[in-house]
């Protein structure tokens, strides 16, 4: 698919690479009674594979929005998101998380392990509704890899944040996801326990040809992404 | 992906994290309630129709002018029932100079099939039960046989051309009410000896009757087997048309049992709806987690409907196992106390049960299901995205509807199901709007301070719509309780009424006009209260509007033997307490006296295809007359007064023949009263219905015992409703705790503040219930039972105070755990 872009505030990306993020003078705006609101304005990016970004910005600036909608979560006001050369505005919104399940995984700021399930549960769920066999296996070899070979069997509320935000990253790569997009992946943990998430993050990124995208007040975090995007008021800032 | 696979780990591992424990309590309650229930009241009501079956001898009686067809009880053999059969005739029997007209029972091998035939010792009054018929060449007989014929125990009696001897003092037979010939005194022989009395002859009043029993399915493959193969002259009988007045105590405890089944539903479906709820509250991040995760709509909406599917099953069949063995343990206890063995039941219970529970779940369910997979995937980072329409009524209309549906079928009747259903809709909507403007009011009058009373109604105020699904959920399931409690004092204190202590129980007939005088004396003599009497002319149906009958016209062998029959006419001033007008009016004042009026009752009407206008030409004994039917009257029969088919105008008969009847009550220890009566009044026609009275009065206490114990029952699926309605805001109050604990409120206070919310709440519930029973109670009383309502303020006001109780008991028992819960821990979640 040949694609003229109108290309502005993006690094540099090599001609014959095809980004496997694209956007597009991406904007939401949302209605409160009569007034509009804009929080994301013209937004244009283009992310390489393998790329890992950081989204700044102060509390109400667009960053997570932004993150929602390139990862399909939310619908655009106007704009388009290509990930992996797939328009995902064009598809419904079953066909958006049939893409979610297959390109993407998902890092949060509260984690958002089901509380029912127990660590090991947590990371085969992702394999389980893709119909993967032999889930449980590797979802035990994804939690020995993140260190914690010895919580598999808890619950969500028997672990400490930072062993919950690794149950999160393994179920965030246990699929072997091309995109990984995480929302404030430190928020709710201490400096140096969130100093070791970023580690591990960064370290399976690495070792998987990830393309990282994340939201992050965390200054540490966002000097180790080889991009910052910072957004003011909607609009981004090289 | 296998969704189903899935479903069922992740119900698994939902159930082994506890989320499910409420849900789950709740389904079981109301499967078991149900069940427990429908197979109790289906034992019961088994028990007490075999029990009322004793009074015909038999589950099936097929009386016949000549002898009944063979191939009858040779079918019944065949599907395993067991019969007997008997010849019933008048005839004259003799001792020496005395003779007197008998009704001659000649009975088989077996008889009687149901009930038993007690004999008496005549020196000691001793009675023993009897086993197996008359020897031939021997009769049984009652006491009035030997005081006619001055015989005793070993006299041989003439009876038709043979002699027998006379070897017991029968003392009752459980088929004595059967019919008119019981009012003769009583022989009994074996009917090997009949054609030896010769008495069988063409032209003779005989009546051959098969009797036949078994199991109820049996029974009623062979009713209907039999009603097509009839003959004229041929008449099927269960007890049910024998006694109308069993059949009506029947109904009554019938359509109160499923009533009972029917509110332990109302409440089920409450705390089903309650609980769903709060699953579905806590299970929305998990929906949006896997929408995150790459689950589309159709892979929730399957997920969940597998899930909710196998939660169903699962918790209907621990249900229905719990009711087996609940319905065991209630009918243990209750054949001890009732005295009666209950019949074992069929598998029916269980399967309305299961599909009880099935539809509860996925009525409720379903709705919020479809909404479910729905979540927004963004509320992963957008936790204020919520369901757009958790809350709406639409969610609910589903789960009604199909309430709707499980009532009609519960109820047995369609109009009975539908207005309990839109009783407890408009109920819903009527609570819905009263509890939005009390929270508002309290909303407007925001008290001032911090004590836990302006606490609790803040707690309300920012719950207003859980507080409000909370208190409307509760009212619903205290109102089908208070409802039923209602209903139940009115239905027994209505039985009390009809079948007081000092019902009638001797009718006399034949009471000639100048003996009234005297037996009033007669009857103040031994201080009996003088019994109301009344004027009976006998007269034959002989003419419709002025054309004559015509037999063939009438394919209703009911309504052939009514017109075949002389009709007892009757006339009165007033209407009796227990007769009601449905149709057309009393005498009229304004009536021209030349107009006959004749009122007719309903039943009857119906039978013989009459209606208001109908011109009744009759013959009597001192001339024919014609009178018009000016009013349908519905009777009471279960009352034991005398009633009767038609009655008409005073004045019009005054001038025809007529006798007299009565009835009046007379103490067991007055009996020998009788003998002196019979002795005075050698004319009169004595019949004995004590023990006919005895027999309902028996059944009514058994069927007491037995809405006790369904009472209790749902009583238990109350406690389930308000066990879910405190867990449904669990989550908030645990978090809203944590808060209160940081910035130093004490255990105490928290409980205080509660305990007003729940307190305030369960205040609520019970009015709404109190409100909506009492509304309810008179419309059930009314249309579906047919009793008086009685008003109860107290039953209002203990409702309301039990409620009040029980709701804020529970709140607090329920919320002691999360109170101790420390507040970093369920803060850092």
């Amino acid at each position: 698919m040949a694609r003229k872009l109108a290309v502005e505030q993006v690094a540099p990306v090599s001609d014959n690479e095809q980004p496997i993020i694209q956007v597009n003078n991406l904007t939401r705006e949302v209605y409160t009674g009569e007034d509009k609101l804009v929080i994301l304005q013209d937004i244009n990016l283009q992310v390489s594979t393998g790329e890992s970004i950081a989204i700044v910005g102060t509390s109400g600036s667009g960053k997570s929005t932004l993150l929602g909608l390139l990862a399909g979560l939310d619908i655009p006001t106007q704009g388009t998101v290509f990930l992996d050369g797939e328009d995902i505005f064009k598809l419904n919104e079953d066909e958006r998380a049939i893409l979610r399940g297959r390109l993407l995984g998902f890092m949060f700021q509260s984690f958002q392990l089901l509380p029912s399930l127990t660590a090991l549960e947590n990371v085969m769920l992702p394999l389980e509704l893709s119909g993967t066999d032999s889930a449980r296996e590797i979802a035990h070899n994804w939690l020995v890899r993140v260190g914690l070979k010895e919580r598999t069997g808890h619950y969500p509320r028997q672990l400490s944040g930072g062993e919950q935000q690794r149950v999160a990253i393994a179920r965030a790569f246990v699929t072997h996801p091309k995109m990984l997009f995480a929302d404030e992946p430190t928020g709710n943990l201490d400096a140096a326990t969130g100093a070791q998430i970023i580690d591990l993050m960064f370290q399976i990124n690495r070792e998987q040809g990830t393309t990282l995208v994340l939201v992050t007040h965390d200054k540490n975090l966002s000097a180790r992404c080889s991009r910052v995007i910072e957004l003011v008021a909607g609009r981004a800032v090289v | 992906m296998n969704i189903v696979k899935l479903s069922l780990r992740m119900l698994l591992r939902d159930w082994r994290a506890g989320e499910l424990h409420i849900l789950t309590l709740a389904l079981v309650i109301a499967v078991s309630s149900v069940a427990t229930v429908s197979f109790f009241s289906d034992r019961v009501q088994r028990a007490l129709v075999l029990e009322s079956n004793q009074l015909l001898g038999g589950d099936l009686l097929i009386t016949s002018d000549n002898p009944v067809s063979l191939t009858y009880a040779e079918y019944a053999n065949q599907i395993g029932l067991s019969t007997t059969h008997l010849v019933r005739f008048p005839s004259m029997v003799s001792f020496g100079d005395d003779s007197v007209l008998t009704s001659i029972k000649a009975v088989a091998p077996g008889y009687p099939l149901r009930g038993e035939l007690k004999l008496a010792d005549p020196s000691t009054g001793e009675e023993r039960i009897a086993r197996g018929i008359p020897e031939p060449g021997t009769v049984w007989v009652d006491e009035k046989v030997m005081d006619a014929l001055h015989a005793t125990l070993g006299d041989k009696i003439e009876v038709g051309a043979t002699e027998m001897t006379i070897m017991s003092l029968v003392e009752s037979e459980p088929d004595h009410s059967v019919g008119f010939v019981s009012m003769n005194p009583r022989l009994l022989m074996n009917e090997k000896d009949l054609a030896a009395t010769q008495l069988i002859r063409p032209g003779s009043r005989i009546s051959y009757q098969l009797l036949v029993a078994g199991e109820e399915p049996q029974v009623k493959k062979f009713k209907l087997w039999v009603k097509n193969r009839l003959s004229p002259g041929e008449r099927v009988v269960s007890i049910q048309e024998a006694r109308p007045e069993i059949r009506s105590a029947l109904d009554r405890a019938g359509k109160f049992l499923n009533l009972a089944a029917l509110a332990s539903v109302v409440v089920a479906a409450a705390a089903i709806a309650l609980a769903i709820r709060r699953f579905i509250q806590r299970h929305l991040d998990g929906c949006a987690v896997m929408r995150c995760l790459g689950a589309t709509e159709s892979d929730l909406l399957r997920l969940y409907s597998y899930y909710f599917i196998m939660l169903g099953m699962a918790a209907s069949l621990l249900g229905c196992l719990l009711a087996i063995f609940a319905q065991e343990f209630l009918s243990y206890w209750l054949e001890k106390l009732m005295e009666i063995a209950l019949p074992s039941t069929g598998i029916l219970p269980a399967v309305q049960g299961i599909l009880t529970g099935m539809v509860l779940l996925l009525g409720f369910a379903l709705p919020p299901l479809l909404n479910l997979r729905q979540v927004p995937a963004l509320r992963v980072i957008r936790r204020d995205l919520e369901l757009a329409n958790m809350h709406s009524l639409a969610g609910y209309a589903f789960g009604t509807a199909v309430l709707a549906v499980l009532f009609v079928w519960k109820a047995g009747s369609f109009k009975l199901g539908i207005m309990i259903m839109l009783g407890f809709l408009l109920a819903v909507i009527l609570f819905g709007l009263f509890g939005w403007l009390l929270i508002k009011l309290f909303l407007l009058t925001r008290p001032a301070g911090s004590g836990p009373w302006s606490y609790g109604l803040a707690n309300i105020r920012r719950r207003a719509v859980s507080s409000l699904i909370q208190a409307t959920a509760l009212g619903l399931g205290l109102m089908a309780l208070l409802t039923l409690t209602l209903t139940r004092n009115d239905l027994l204190q209505d039985w009390q009424a009809r079948l007081p202590e000092n019902a009638p129980n001797r009718f006399l007939v034949n009471v000639q006009p100048d003996q009234q005088e005297q037996l009033m004396a007669f009857f103040d003599e031994h201080a009996i209260p003088r019994p109301q009497v009344f004027p009976m002319v006998r007269g034959r149906l002989l003419q419709i509007n002025d054309r004559a009958i015509n037999l063939d016209e009438y394919p209703d062998p009911r309504a052939k033997q009514l017109i075949n029959r002389e009709f007892n006419l009757s006339w009165t001033d007033t209407l009796q307490s227990d007769n009601e007008i449905v149709a057309g009016h009393w005498w009229s004042e304004a009536a021209d006296p030349s107009e006959h009026e004749l009122s007719m009752e309903e039943g009857f009407a119906e039978t013989l295809g009459l209606k208001l206008g109908d011109r009744l030409g009759f013959y009597t004994g001192g001339g024919n007359f014609t009178a018009t039917i000016t009013s349908l009257r519905k009777v009471d029969w279960d009352t034991f007064h005398v009633n009767f088919f038609a009655v008409v105008r005073p004045g019009l008969l005054d001038n025809y023949p007529a006798s007299y009847i009565t009835s009046f009550y007379l103490p067991p220890d007055k009996a020998s009263v009788m003998q002196e009566l019979t002795r005075l009044f050698p004319n009169f026609l004595i019949i004995d219905v004590a023990s006919v009275i005895e027999r309902v009065q028996s059944m009514v206490g058994q069927v007491t015992h037995a809405i006790e114990f369904v009472f209790l029952f749902t009583l238990l699926a109350g406690f389930a409703v308000m066990y879910a309605a405190i867990a449904s805001t669990q989550d908030e109050r645990i978090y809203e705790a944590a808060v209160f604990r940081t910035f130093g409120a004490r255990k105490q206070q928290l409980a205080r503040a509660w305990a007003v919310e729940f307190a305030v709440l369960g205040a609520l519930a019970g009015l709404f219930a109190a409100a909506g029973a009492s509304v309810l109670g008179h419309l059930i009383g009314k249309y579906a039972l047919h009793i008086a309502y009685s008003p109860s303020p107290w039953i209002g006001v203990s409702g309301v105070l039990v409620s009040i109780i029980g709701v804020t008991a529970f709140g607090l028992i329920g919320t002691r755990a999360t109170l101790s819960q420390p507040p970093l821990q369920v803060l850092r979640k």
